[in-house]
């Protein structure tokens, strides 16, 4: 039986039915064509589906839908302000923190989620703030270089 | 593909225990679900009707009080590794949290959810056992407590009955000249264990042992202490040559599986070595408490 699924994505208020058994990234992918989240591992292993729920990081391949009733979601594509990118995509954008792609969806996530809340971490913090994403490329580095510039202040929020 | 299932939302502990009662085997309890919905996604376990306790708000708390601390079994493994009082009176449980599984699965998993999986690799339960925790399980005829060690019967299974839920996770006062210690060895970290091992120490005149608890993770069908590798340490004053006694000891007592991640004579390997090495990092921290 279908339940209702109430919740806000990226600001944007939906109102849906769902079966119990569907899972959060199913929704935001399948129903609202959000496939920014990207479906990886789908096993919770990897960290592609990142979404942020109620201001934190979960993977969203491993919350049911029905559990983020009420909830306000980010997905990546809520991080732009219309056709201006965020910080922290300037950033990876210009250190080059991607090499295919598939897990920069969910490392901006991670590293959104680690920065709402600690705005000045470490680098240890930051390793710390995405170690629960994959990135086959290892591109590891470059991740952290955009991270690091993004906490030293060198990309303003878009106005 | 999750099978389909019929989902239930209570909102109090009153009205989640009736549900239990009316649908006993045929359902299964979700509080996060990061380890219940891997089992469900690969079909091993396929419940008619899911009882859904995430939102049961009066199950979520962590309390300090007179006679310890009390930790609410849907409190979130992100929330213990934060909060100010584990931090300062039980730093061992925090230090463990920031190893378990990712920040992501922390924010939405619960202690009381790790513990009820009952998988013996997991992290929680070795560092509780070692600092002596109490779980109080509530059905809709009462309570019951009973000693963490106790609460794991064998791979996956527990002492909880289908018509009841774990409510609580109480943690005694640590005694004076007490220490903590706990790692697990792994090969990726944040992964599970591939053999975890908690001590916790109480120093006597002179620095002998007047008490020890070492269980182990991931070394057997459950959670296990030891015993005999205790008997090796306690009361005695701690040499090199006692620590590898116990460890051996330890090694010995431990029923390890062979699997992807190590083989049996491996794990009895780790044992050996951690056991000396997790009761020297215990006895450090009693001497700085």
């Amino acid at each position: 039986m279908k339940k209702e699924l109430k919740i806000k994505v990226n600001g944007q208020p939906y109102d849906l039915f769902v079966k119990p058994n569907t899972l959060l990234s199913e929704v935001l992918r399948d129903d609202l064509g959000l496939t920014g989240t990207k479906r990886g591992c789908n096993s919770s292993s990897c960290g592609a589906c990142t979404v942020m729920l109620n201001g934190m990081s979960v993977k969203s391949c491993s919350v049911l839908a029905i559990q983020a009733n009420g909830s306000e979601l980010v997905t990546v594509e809520g991080l732009a302000k219309g056709n201006k990118l965020s910080p922290l995509q300037n950033a990876f954008l210009d250190h080059g923190s991607y090499q295919c792609g598939f897990c920069t969806p969910g490392m901006l996530m991670s590293s959104k989620a680690l920065l709402t809340e600690n705005p000045k971490p470490t680098k240890e913090e930051m390793k710390e703030g995405i170690d629960g994403n994959i990135c086959r490329c290892t591109g590891y580095n470059s991740i952290i270089r955009a991270i690091t510039a993004v906490v030293k202040g060198e990309y303003k929020e878009a106005k | 593909m999750i099978k389909d299932f019929e989902h239930f939302a209570p909102k109090t502990l009153k009205e989640a225990l009736a549900l239990l009662d009316k649908y006993q085997d045929d359902c299964k309890v979700i509080c996060g679900g990061q380890s219940l919905l891997i089992l469900m996604r690969q079909g091993l376990v396929a419940p008619p009707y899911m009882i859904d306790i995430k939102g049961i708000s009066e199950l979520s708390y962590i309390k300090d009080e007179k006679d310890g601390l009390k930790i609410g079994a849907t409190t979130t493994h992100r929330a213990i590794e934060k909060s100010p009082v584990i931090k300062k009176k039980y730093p061992v449980l925090a230090k463990m949290e920031t190893r378990l599984a990712s920040i992501q699965t922390r924010n939405w998993g619960t202690i009381g959810g790790n513990v009820c999986h009952g998988d013996p690799a997991g992290d929680p339960l070795p560092v509780l056992i070692a600092l002596g925790a109490t779980l109080t399980m509530a059905g809709s005829k009462g309570k019951r407590s009973m000693p963490a060690e106790d609460f794991c019967l064998d791979y996956f299974e527990t002492a909880l009955e289908p018509v009841e839920l774990l409510t609580e996770i109480a943690l005694p006062i640590v005694p004076p000249n007490s220490g903590t210690a706990y790692t697990k060895f792994n090969v990726i970290e944040s992964d599970l264990a591939t053999v975890g091992v908690a001590v916790s120490v109480t120093l006597g005149a002179g620095d002998s042992c007047q008490d020890i608890r070492i269980v182990l993770g991931a070394s057997a069908p459950t959670p296990m202490r030891p015993k005999k590798a205790e008997a090796v340490l306690k009361g005695k004053k701690i040499t090199d040559a006692l620590l590898a006694q116990a460890g051996e000891t330890a090694a010995t007592e431990a029923d390890p599986i062979s699997d992807i991640y190590a083989s049996e004579e491996y794990r009895r390997e780790l044992i050996k070595v951690l056991v000396p090495r997790l009761t020297r990092e215990a006895m450090a921290n009693a001497k700085k408490a």
